[in-house]
């Protein structure tokens, strides 16, 4: 697919890769077999039917397509982005063995965005996509990201009337406050809640589950179901020594600043950046590469990229790493800090970091880093913790009745997504910890298959196939 | 949503008012203590402010802020019918009030304002409450009428001796901690070495000593940790965990260095907002 060189898109916040045009789409489509057994759609979460979309692309009929993606997946645009597809539709494509799989994700990419620049409106007012809206059936979606949205695209196809109620000042979650404009333009996240909006879902912002509005208000106000969705928000800190000075940042604020507050435009922006020119990110994930390559873009010298096992564990999406390496991101791999230094100001000036070596696999299959003893000191004026989230504590604390298991998230039936209080569901991050956008989708897809069972009955679509679980692995 | 502005006070012109907002649904939950984070217009910062009283029936909160820097300022030019862009609370924990015999509650600067939501929460619970209010001088002063109308008393400071006594809020808190054997608690909320001063004034006389921090936020919910402060040796969320707690385990000159990490962008901020302003004017 082809993207900004690395050199021109490090100095800019533009869309990194810049997408097919409809040539290179039916090419690409052309590849694949149209198997019999069509094996990459049940690596999907959210059930997309790839073997049909990609059909209609061979012919060139995009309509066609983007209908047929739309049936299970509410975020096109956002999944054909973000998506980890290497291990999961183009992970399980037979032609994947031989090294070259349909690029299913970029033409998921391709379809959604050809769709909506042909005809927005269509969009929008599709037979599938408009029915009559039944106001007294009423469900609240507690948090705005991917999975209640996915709730509320569901429900609302169905003719439920959706509100979500969400913290910040924008709708969408981690793709808006997380996922930098490089990656997925805050643009793409607006087209699908609009067209969420034009469908009757009512976004109430700056409401705070647990604070402005309790689980249990909504079912006063006569909803009668609730999706809790509110994500696994909490940064984990290292606990080491030095972590509270300044310029020692959680990757949430770093990146929320970035992208919620469109800090790389300040002073235009009000929300300042922070300055640094000697970057330490630590993490693997997805959101490590994202801070990293943040900080090359708001204009650092050297950008290193500190994780204690090595490039084959990392958790990110290849494409990512892929990204950042051609950026310039440089490898502290195989290191741990054990304590950052500052100055008589309180500003950050360097990490300690010890040598690690791979020891034995756990019970996932991955190598367990062992310390060695051995330490050196690398300066740094901004470091970035990326090591993870917890559960954020707010709803939680506010609504005591829902169970909990070991690790503070909350329990839910795995067939129905409901939780410990009867007519309450949960899914995404909030029930996992951080995974993916898609493995949330997939958690709201089911929840709001359940919650249209009970609230149509007979009325509900019989015709979807049962979840099976696409286990993935989480991300670190 | 946008949140309209019912009533706005100018305090102290052109540097403090206070805003009455329409908005029963933040009304309705809030108690002493909490706070909103506002956002005054498309580009503009998230910026925590904390409810000085509030209306359930009206269905109103109200907030009071210093201009000291570009949001403020931008804020300030704001007047009745206009709306806030974005409102969001209520955040943080209230106030944890009890029954505890006499309170004295602290305020300086804009500070006031904070505290007399809390001075009356604590006047709701039964306590007996004084309060010690101070300013550089007489027309800088906030709340003095506010509170005197169910406070059981008022001390009164100022720097230049123009109202009360001639001093900072310390002086007044030590003369009543000389003076009451049996305080059960003292509240102080204003500037970080106010509260700071206040925390190493009490500390002898082993009293509580509740602070109110108003550290660099960002979400207010826990999300981002800009607002860490150090409390008994431990990292804490100021949003969350907070924003009060106990003054005598606060590490203030931490929580005085990391309110300065945005300094210089701060101030470019608003010298570009005057300049345009300027241009405007």
């Amino acid at each position: 697919m082809p993207e900004q060189p690395a050199r021109e898109r490090v100095k800019n916040f533009t869309e990194v890769t810049t997408g097919y045009t409809l040539d290179m789409a039916v090419a690409e489509a052309a590849r694949c077999l149209q198997c019999k057994k069509p094996v990459c759609q049940a690596g999907c979460p959210v059930e997309v039917p790839i073997k049909a979309f990609i059909g209609h692309l061979q012919k060139g009929d995009v309509t066609a397509a983007y209908k047929a993606i739309r049936e299970t997946n509410s975020l096109p645009a956002v999944c054909g982005r973000v998506c980890p597809q290497e291990v999961q539709c183009e992970g399980a494509c037979v032609l994947a063995k031989k090294g070259e799989p349909v690029c299913i994700g970029r033409l998921e990419r391709f379809t959604a965005d050809e769709y909506a620049a042909r005809s927005a409106c269509e969009q929008l007012t599709g037979d599938k996509a408009c029915p009559m809206i039944r106001e007294e059936l009423k469900v609240a979606c507690i948090g705005g990201g991917p999975a209640s949205l996915t709730v509320a695209g569901y429900l609302s196809t169905l003719g439920i009337k959706v509100h979500v109620y969400e913290a910040l000042h924008e709708p969408g979650g981690v793709l808006v406050y997380g996922i930098p404009e490089f990656r997925l333009p805050k643009a793409i996240v607006k087209r699908e809640v609009q067209a969420m909006t034009e469908n009757g879902v009512e976004f109430h912002l700056n409401w705070v589950g647990g604070r402005t509005i309790t689980v249990q208000d909504l079912f006063d106000e006569a909803f009668q179901a609730v999706f809790i969705g509110v994500g696994a928000g909490l940064p984990r800190f290292l606990k080491v020594p030095g972590e509270d000075l300044t310029g020692v940042f959680s990757a949430n604020e770093y990146l929320s600043r970035a992208n919620l507050g469109r800090a790389y435009a300040f002073p235009e922006y009000d929300t300042p950046p922070f300055p640094g020119k000697q970057v330490v990110v630590v993490g693997g994930g997805n959101v490590a590469m994202d801070a990293a390559r943040t900080a090359m873009r708001m204009g650092a010298e050297k950008v290193s990229l500190v994780y204690r096992r090595t490039k084959n564990e990392m958790p990110c999406r290849l494409e990512e790493l892929e990204h950042a390496l051609d950026e310039g991101l440089h490898l502290e791999i195989l290191t741990n800090p054990v304590s950052f230094a500052g100055d008589d100001a309180g500003r950050v000036t360097g990490v300690t970091l010890e040598r690690m070596k791979l020891g034995d696999p756990d019970e996932a299959g991955r190598c367990t880093p062992n310390c060695t003893g051995e330490y050196f000191d690398i300066p740094c004026d901004l470091a970035v913790i990326a090591v993870g989230t917890g559960p954020n504590p707010l709803l939680l604390e506010a609504t005591p009745g829902l169970k909990r298991n070991r690790r503070g998230y909350i329990e839910v039936n795995e067939d129905t997504g409901e939780t410990s209080m009867p007519n309450v569901f949960a899914g995404g991050d909030i029930v996992t910890g951080a995974a993916t956008v898609i493995l949330a989708m997939g958690a709201g897809r089911r929840a709001a298959k359940e919650i249209a069972r009970r609230l149509l009955g007979s009325d509900a679509p019989q015709d979807v196939p049962p979840l099976h679980g696409g286990v993935l692995e989480a991300q670190d | 949503m946008p949140v309209a502005i019912l009533k706005k006070r100018r305090l102290i012109p052109g540097q403090t008012s206070e805003l009455t907002l329409d908005a029963s649904h933040i009304a309705r939950k809030a108690r002493p203590g909490n706070f909103v984070i506002l956002r005054v217009s498309e580009k503009g910062e998230r910026i925590p402010l904390t409810i000085a009283d509030t209306d359930p029936q009206a269905g109103t909160i109200t907030i009071v802020y210093l201009v000291v820097g570009k949001s403020t300022a931008e804020l300030e030019t704001l007047e009745e019918g206009d709306s806030i862009l974005d409102v969001c609370g209520p955040l943080g924990k209230p106030t944890h009030i009890e029954p505890c015999g006499t309170v004295v509650c602290v305020g300086g600067g804009t500070g006031i304002a904070a505290m007399h939501h809390i001075a009356k929460g604590h006047k709701a619970a039964g306590n007996r409450v004084i309060t010690v209010i101070g300013s550089r001088c007489e027309d800088l002063l906030l709340f003095k009428e506010e509170l005197s109308m169910f406070a059981d008393e008022v001390v009164v400071t100022t720097n230049d001796g123009s109202c009360g006594m001639q001093g900072f809020v310390t002086d007044g808190l030590r003369m009543v901690l000389d003076r009451e054997p049996s305080v059960g608690e003292v509240v102080a909320i204003g500037p970080v070495p106010m509260m700071e001063a206040v925390a190493n004034l009490t500390r002898p006389y082993n009293v509580k000593t509740t602070v109110s921090l108003n550290s660099i936020m960002i979400d207010g919910i826990g999300m981002c940790g800009a607002c860490r402060v150090v409390v008994g040796g431990e990292v804490k969320f100021a949003c969350v965990d907070g924003p009060e707690f106990d003054g005598h385990q606060v590490d203030f000159a931490r929580m005085r260095q990391r309110l300065a990490a945005f300094k210089p962008q701060e101030e470019l901020s608003w010298a570009e907002f005057r300049r345009l302003r300027g241009q405007e004017a």
